[in-house]
């Protein structure tokens, strides 16, 4: 019952609420540093170089900047959609990671602690409920702004989210008849002795995969702010930290997608060999919190790399991708798996 | 009163409001925004029932598809406040008769159910492993015939957006 | 224990506090930290420099309602599907046959859409080109025409 949580408790989840956010926050500013130096390498420069040793300090100095910009708020716009929309964008994109397991428990003060701040049995819906929200963060934001180039970037940026966000569920539907179980703590703990879900699920996870590079928004299918045609698309009228949290939150998504992926189909925290190591059972939480970290740096890398890479797509053929291959895909691939399935468990 | 109750009724008070709010508000985009509120209550109202899967459910499908529908149709037909066409009164009395009917079918509905089984957090029938159970083993012809419906929703709007 | 699954459920008011708090701080700080101006254009829409024309509330094509719409449906589908998803082990090949009748008609419904071309966004190539070689082929008809009867 909830009068029964215990101070502790409370304090406990309250430091993990924090620890977390704090995580989330600060590898996404430091993701825009990496895909700025990145992007340098692969272009052959040298990337932001000016605020400290490398550019180190450069993502604060660009987010403090965010903060002494001003705020303009066009004419005709809806005030108060003006400011709600981006607020949504952010706080859909920070409460996802509310049910991701980061690490297995620790044992700390006489207690277990576990590293994730809520474990229901509905985990993965909860994620894809949030994410379903984040839309109206781009559709608010950009009626509002009554800007024709915002209008038009949030059309096309609302059909890209929602038609991928399909392909995305029916591609995870395969992965849900494998592990009988909605909470992504089994699944992960269900990956702890057998092997990762990529080698049951690869079809799946290669459309999962092109399903969050365009749930993010993220080249090669950043058609929603297409700025050789649309300006910045649903954020051309913004500044200061409204459009900050715009930037911000589409690095958040690139993270906890990340995350995701890794929980589902790389086994989140476990790493190969874990069981064999004989040390105590925090530094192997510690370790697993490492290798799952790891693990999501690959994804963020990966993520970088083909923005650098991939040109964009152009929108029917964005469409044509979505409808006409995703979807049908998955579908096979799931009645395949179902199939599958049954002739093995019988 | 029990923690769950005090709940109840804050959930409850925030539901009627933005209800209300959905009707009243002038900006359609508002009145979207509010009925989104109300099924977030809603959802309050399944998890206080113990019934997880329904509550993530109707966030997806009421709050995260059929109201992005909602916002699109907004935006693509431009309604504005003051863009609304005024109805005639043969268009307002059938509004009247097809909403009557709908009370009185939920009110027929609502007074022979069996309100014992909605103690609060008693049940698993929200629970989804039941609930596939359920529907693949008791309700599989309702099933099928809900993809039916589907199918026809999904001509009419064919057969709306394609015309010309 | 009239409610096993609180315990689980009250970290998300936490997180959706603290969430809120961090937000609504930073929209905050960043009002009354940034600096302020006010010119003939400050609160212009932008439109890459060129003054703005008619209204920004444009009408679209009907594909994106039709989108929506498919979206909604395959959604709802697709909460169907999961249900049985998890509970596949249990109800076995019996389920599995009303899900493939299920996804049967979700197919037809996909292919009815890609054959009438509610998925085909963008101008149609094909089409436009079928076009005008049938628009260049009747204006060679009618130069012949216009021959036979000089």
């Amino acid at each position: 019952m909830l009068l029964e949580i215990s101070a502790f408790l409370v304090l406990e989840k309250l430091i993990l609420v924090a620890i977390i956010l704090g995580i989330s926050l600060f590898i996404a500013m430091y993701s825009t540093y990496a895909e700025r130096k990145l992007a340098a390498f692969i272009q052959d420069r040298r990337g932001p170089n000016r605020a400290g040793i490398f550019g180190i300090l450069q993502p604060l100095a660009d987010g403090g900047k965010l903060f002494f910009k001003e705020e303009i708020i066009p004419e005709y716009a809806n005030k108060f959609l003006f400011i709600l929309g981006p607020a949504i964008f952010m706080i859909t994109a920070c409460m996802t990671s509310a049910v991701i397991p980061w690490g297995s428990t620790l044992h700390i003060f006489g207690k277990d602690i576990s590293l994730q701040v809520a474990d229901v049995n509905i985990g993965i819906l909860y994620i894809f409920g949030v994410v379903s929200l984040g839309v109206y963060g781009i559709m608010v934001g950009g009626w509002a702004s009554n800007n024709k180039y915002s209008l038009l970037g949030t059309i096309r940026a609302a059909s890209q989210i929602i038609s991928y966000e399909l392909a995305m569920g029916l591609s995870l539907i395969a992965l849900l008849m494998i592990t009988g179980s909605l909470s992504l703590k089994d699944i992960v703990e269900q990956q702890s002795h057998g092997v990762w879900y990529i080698v049951y699920q690869p079809i799946g996870f290669l459309i999962f995969l092109v399903c969050a590079f365009a749930e993010c928004n993220r080249t090669p299918f950043d058609l929603a702010e297409c700025d050789s045609e649309l300006v910045m698309g649903f954020h051309t009228e913004y500044s200061s930290m409204k459009l900050g949290f715009y930037l911000f939150a589409e690095y958040i998504n690139m993270f906890i997608s990340s995350a995701v992926m890794v929980t589902l189909y790389f086994g989140g925290y476990n790493f190969p060999g874990m069981h064999s190591l004989h040390v105590s059972p925090n530094t192997l939480t510690i370790l697993g919190v490492i290798a799952f970290f790891v693990k999501i740096f690959i994804f963020l890398f990966f993520f970088i790399w083909v923005r650098w890479t991939v040109p964009r797509f152009r929108y029917d053929q964005l469409m044509k991708l979505g409808w006409k291959m995703l979807i049908p895909l998955a579908i096979l691939n799931l009645l395949i798996t179902g199939a599958l399935m049954l002739y093995l468990h019988h | 009163m029990s923690l769950p109750t005090i709940l109840f009724w804050i959930l409850a008070v925030i539901s009627i409001l933005s209800a209300i709010g959905v009707v009243v508000a002038k900006n359609p985009v508002h009145s979207v925004l509010l009925l989104i509120v109300t099924f977030f209550t809603i959802t309050g109202f399944y998890i206080l029932l113990n019934a997880q899967f329904l509550a993530v459910v109707h966030i997806i499908v009421y709050a995260g598809a059929i109201m992005v529908l909602f916002l699109f149709v907004i935006m693509l037909m431009n309604l504005n406040a003051s863009g609304e066409p005024q109805k005639n009164n043969l268009v307002k009395f059938a509004g009247v008769v097809a909403g009557g009917l709908l009370l009185i079918v939920l009110v027929a509905a609502l007074k022979k159910a069996d309100t014992g089984m909605l103690i609060q957090g008693s049940t698993n029938i929200g629970l989804i492993q039941n609930l596939g159970k359920v529907l693949f083993k008791d309700f599989v012809l309702p099933f099928e015939v809900s993809s039916i419906l589907f199918l026809s929703a999904m001509i009419g709007a064919i057969v709306i957006g394609k015309k010309d | 224990m009239p409610s096993p699954s609180y315990p689980t459920l009250w970290p998300f008011l936490i997180y959706g506090i603290l969430v809120l708090l961090l937000a609504g701080g930073m929209l905050f700080i960043s009002h009354f930290l940034g600096e302020r101006h006010q010119e003939k254009e400050t609160d212009e829409v932008y439109e890459a420099g060129i003054e703005a024309t008619g209204t920004a509330r444009l009408l679209f094509p009907v594909h994106f309602y039709l989108i929506a719409m498919f979206f909604v449906i395959f959604d709802l589908e697709a909460v169907f599907i999961i249900s049985w998803a998890i509970a596949i082990r249990d109800v076995g090949w019996g389920g599995y046959l009303a899900v493939v009748i299920f996804v049967a008609i979700l197919v037809a419904v996909l292919i009815y859409e890609w054959r009438i071309g509610a998925l085909n966004f963008g101008p149609q190539g094909k089409k436009i080109l079928r076009a005008y070689r049938h628009k260049i082929k009747g204006v060679n008809h009618n130069e012949v025409v216009d021959k036979q009867n000089n």
